[in-house]
């Protein structure tokens, strides 16, 4: 069983680490610290790569339980693994992503309070993700996710002193409560429908529920429980609305953005409808939803980008609005070019984010564009890495995100030819975003890295936003380049951002990786396989295609706002009722503060103190004891605490047992 | 009536105003020593009936041990006789009922049963003493319980004394013996050496 | 002829006795000692009477045993008084209302 082996080491090896540098971190010191977890992700990570190797020339599957967890009647619920193509892509992934980034903190993180404890918790979330990835069941599936979503919860959390930061967590915790409770929902359902959460027996059993609806309500049980299991990949990928804690998780250090809330775990519920593709294929309505949805994430979400002045924000709004595009892949039956967006955008972004580390470093922790500027020739390794990554963002070819991005745009065209509900609408909207991403994108680059050096002009003592300075570097110390544990990495990640786009397409498109794996809509699958295409061809032929237009157009757009503020005045006063409502998130924010919030707590409120005070403590709790209270009242007379009164009884007793016997015996 | 009913009637009589007495004597004392009476003519019934044995253990254990630490505490303590004769008649009418209800009950079982009257005493006529016959089934059937019931002396014992012995108060004396045993002469006679008595006169004026 | 009847109505008037006794001495720990001594011996005479006239020595053998125990008991329940006497300065069962709730 060698296999079992290397999957066992490349699930426990992070857990290892983490509990290791948690339990005993204060004691290991940060240098034992940091190598050990990196070590355990290093091993995992080897492992993940063996395993790709394995499944690209091997075919490897593997589907079977680990052990037994526990049995309920005939349910049993087991710990299992389940090892195809889509895990081994996601592994590599993740496992990847994360060693950058744990390489990554040595240098950010460095100097700071809590420095294992930052190490034991990305190392937790490494193998919470893996164990999201392998798992072969709903109930591991939502254990992961659960997981996950703790480590983030105390990750946004880390700095746990500033207020702005644990109502950050506290935000993202809460949303992600709804969103998991439409995915217990789901899962409820599928137990309830099918009998089994093991996938393989849920999509055997799937043509047999296929006609049954829900409730008697006349709708599909299917299209149900696929929109509630969405709904926890809404609170969990921030989909519209469910993504209002996302931009706010910015209050976490900055290789946590790039590790937790832009490469993976944001795209566990890409991750969770690609592996239950079958299961999509039999609800249109789901699918559809979860287009619109996307197109909505991905084009109105990334218009955010373009007014945001903190620069860990804008590539926040930027995920979101990737985030979208995987959604709108998913929704048109294109989940394998979902999971292929998934891939280069993980790639990029945490490259962006991890880049936008690099500058706020050099910043002194300093996150407001307006007083950045002009940091190119200060620091030419972060600045080359930044244009990579917002090259393979803007969808200019041939880097990473041209490829998935435009096989999106393509699968969008393909429904909107079969006539799919709403994908006129989701056309639209992402071929916007295309503009809208190169323009934000390139907004960023421009403020951060050009014109004037603004950061000589300001005072540190002013920037409210980021009030703890580790690195007490006040004053005008020029910017200078990272030191190589934090360019490293980015190097790293830059050169997957330009190639993996062209060496993963033949797999993932049109390709027969995930055969058995991933099942695209029948349309979407008879429109790849009528043409196929090679990447090159795709280049040559994108020349003369919109998309690369609008992208570039967008990039223009930036510039030419960047170098006349005329321009810019001219826009803002243009659009003035627009630029309000998007300052204020389109009302995203109010809604859920001043209106689901108070309803929420007048809810409870009114259920705490009818259920809890009256009913519960009152009648049951309090109520109880003093009914015994009363009873003890009277029965305490006969506890007069003599001997001689219990002899009495004792006597009686016999008595009464006498007559009783007498009585029999005389009969 | 043969002498056997008359030995019979005297003996029961005896007993019955003894454990009357012992219920109502006013001084404790007096109702240990029916007690006494009432264990000498218990043990006189027994032996009518063949258990010779028994009847003498009786008055072994009874007569010469408990009733003997019965005296023994009775007379050590010094108790307020007027304080616990209080409430004796008023106690009365409930006692003589409860008395009655339960000696009806055992009289109806004791007349009406079957297998009371069962039995004629056609005695086997052997040779074997009681002491002899129950030495023989005690000490081989019932060797094991014959242990547990040294066990529950010795318990008795030892509990008897945990529970009065007062190691703490000075008043209490007694002896440790190791030391006892381990004294030789030099630590039984210690010389001192001490200056000699002068009087002093200046400060005798 | 005195037959197993006349023992066993003596014995149930003995512990009639008896029982009379626990009551009427409430307030004389003392004397409920000795009217359960009394009891015990009622008892007896039952087993005594039973194991003569059905010529079964198990009944001896009983009391023997009962004796052992009514012996360690008489030593333990007098010990007990001795210290309770001790610490209240009375036998009175009254003033043993420790255990009142």
């Amino acid at each position: 069983m060698t296999e079992m082996n290397l999957y066992l080491t490349i699930i426990l090896s992070p857990l290892l680490a983490s509990t290791i540098v948690g339990l005993f971190g204060f004691a290991l010191g940060k240098k034992i610290s940091h190598s050990l977890t990196i070590l355990g992700v290093l091993i995992s990570t080897i492992g993940s790569y063996c395993l790709l190797n394995k499944v690209l020339n091997g075919g490897l599957t593997y589907d079977g339980p680990l052990y037994t967890w526990l049995t309920v009647g005939t349910q049993s619920y087991s710990v299992g693994i389940l090892v195809d193509s889509l895990t081994a892509t996601m592994l590599t992934i993740v496992t990847s992503v994360s060693l950058m980034v744990h390489i990554y903190t040595i240098g950010y993180m460095k100097g700071e309070e809590g420095y294992e404890r930052f190490f034991s918790y990305i190392s937790l979330f490494t193998f919470m993700m893996i164990m999201l990835v392998m798992a072969n069941n709903f109930i591991q599936l939502f254990f992961g996710w659960e997981g996950v979503g703790l480590v983030s919860y105390l990750l946004i959390g880390f700095y746990f002193q500033r207020e702005s930061a644990t109502f950050a967590n506290l935000k993202a915790f809460l949303i992600n409560r709804i969103g998991d409770l439409g995915f217990l929902l789901g899962i409820g359902l599928v137990l309830a429908y099918f009998g089994t959460l093991n996938y393989a027996e849920v999509f055997a059993k799937l043509h047999e529920i296929s006609g049954v609806t829900f409730l008697n309500t006349g709708w599909n049980a299917i299209t149900v429980i696929c929109l509630l299991l969405f709904v926890g990949a809404m609170g969990k990928s921030a989909q519209f609305p469910l993504h209002v804690w996302l931009p706010d998780s910015m209050e976490g250090p900055t290789p946590i953005s790039a590790l937790i809330h832009a490469a993976t775990m944001v795209t566990a519920g890409i991750f969770m409808v690609a592996r239950l593709s079958p299961m999509y294929n039999m609800s249109e309505t789901a699918l559809s939803f979860i287009a619109i949805i996307g197109a909505i994430n991905a084009l109105f979400l990334g218009l955010l980008g373009l007014i945001q002045n903190d620069i860990k924000r804008v590539v926040a709004y930027s995920t979101l609005s990737q985030l979208g595009y995987m959604a709108v892949a998913l929704g048109c039956g294109a989940y394998s070019v979902g999971i292929f967006h998934l891939m280069t955008h993980a790639f990029f972004k945490a490259l962006l984010f991890l880049a936008a580390g690099s500058v706020i470093v050099a910043m002194h922790h300093e996150q407001d564009m307006r007083k950045m500027g002009g940091l190119w020739k200060y620091m030419p390794i972060t600045y080359l890495v930044t244009i990579i990554g917002n090259l393979a963002l803007a969808g200019i070819p041939p880097f990473a995100g041209f490829f998935s991005k435009d096989m999106i745009l393509d699968a969008a065209s393909n429904a909107h030819e079969h006539h799919m509900f709403g994908s006129s609408f989701v056309v639209f909207c992402v071929y916007a975003a295309v503009f809208v991403t190169a323009c934000y994108s390139f907004r960023q680059l421009f403020m951060t890295f050009h014109g004037k050096e603004r950061f000589r002009e300001v005072h540190h003592d002013d920037h409210g936003h980021d009030g703890h300075d580790a690195h007490g570097g006040h004053g005008h110390s020029e910017p200078k380049e990272s030191p190589w544990v934090i360019t490293l990495p980015l190097v790293l990640l830059a050169i997957p951002s330009v190639i993996i786009g062209w060496l993963a397409f033949d797999k993932f498109v049109p390709g027969e990786f995930f055969n058995g794996t991933i099942y695209n809509a029948q349309f979407f699958a008879e429109e790849i396989a009528k043409d196929p295409i090679a990447p090159l061809a795709m280049i040559m032929h994108s020349l003369h295609q919109l998309p690369v237009y609008l992208a570039l157009s967008g990039i223009i757009v930036a510039f030419i706002a960047h170098k006349s503020p005329a321009f810019v005045a001219v826009v803002k006063a243009v659009f003035k009722p627009v630029i309000y409502v998007m300052e204020r998130k389109y009302f995203m924010d109010d809604l859920f503060i001043n209106i689901f919030a108070p309803i929420g707590r007048a809810l409870g409120k009114i259920l705490w103190s009818i259920g809890d005070i009256l009913l519960i403590d009152g009648l049951i709790v309090n109520g109880s004891a003093r009914v015994i209270a009363i009873f003890s009242k009277i029965f305490r007379r006969a506890q007069t605490g003599y001997v001689n009164s219990a002899a009495t009884y004792m006597v009686l007793g016999v008595l009464i047992l006498l007559t009783f016997c007498t009585g029999l015996i005389l009969h | 009536m043969d002498v056997t009913s008359v030995l019979f009637y005297v003996f029961s009589a005896i007993l019955l105003i003894s454990g009357l007495r012992v219920i109502t004597a006013k001084n404790p004392v007096h109702a240990a020593l029916f007690l006494v009476l009432a264990f000498v003519n218990a043990s006189c019934l027994w032996m009518m009936l063949g258990a010779e044995f028994l009847s003498l253990t009786l008055i072994l254990v009874y007569v010469g041990a408990v009733m003997v630490l019965f005296l023994f505490v009775v007379m050590m303590l010094d108790v307020d006789l007027e304080a616990i004769r209080k409430g004796f008649w008023k106690n009365f009418p409930m006692a003589l009922v409860l008395g009655v209800v339960v000696l009806i009950e055992m009289l109806l079982v004791v007349l009406k049963n079957p297998l009371v009257t069962m039995s004629a005493n056609s005695d086997p006529a052997t040779n074997i003493s009681n002491s002899n016959k129950l030495g023989w089934v005690l000490y081989t059937q019932y060797s094991y319980p014959v242990e547990l019931a040294s066990m529950v002396l010795l318990l008795g014992l030892v509990v008897a004394v945990a529970l009065t012995l007062r190691k703490s108060e000075k008043a209490a004396k007694y002896q440790n013996i190791s030391k006892q045993v381990a004294t030789d002469s030099k630590t039984r006679f210690t010389m001192i050496k001490m200056d000699a008595e002068v009087e002093d006169k200046g400060e005798a004026q | 002829m005195i037959g197993m009847t006349h023992y066993l109505v003596l014995s149930a008037i003995l512990f009639a006795l008896s029982v009379m006794g626990i009551f009427l001495n409430r307030k004389n720990v003392i004397v409920v000692l000795m009217s359960i001594e009394l009891m015990l011996l009622a008892v007896n005479f039952n087993f005594v009477t039973f194991s003569s006239f059905l010529h079964n020595v198990a009944g001896q053998i009983f009391v023997f045993f009962t004796l052992t125990v009514a012996a360690a008991e008489a030593a333990i329940g007098l010990a007990i008084l001795i210290i309770l006497f001790r610490n209240l300065r009375s036998i009175n069962v009254q003033d043993m209302d420790q255990l009142k709730g």
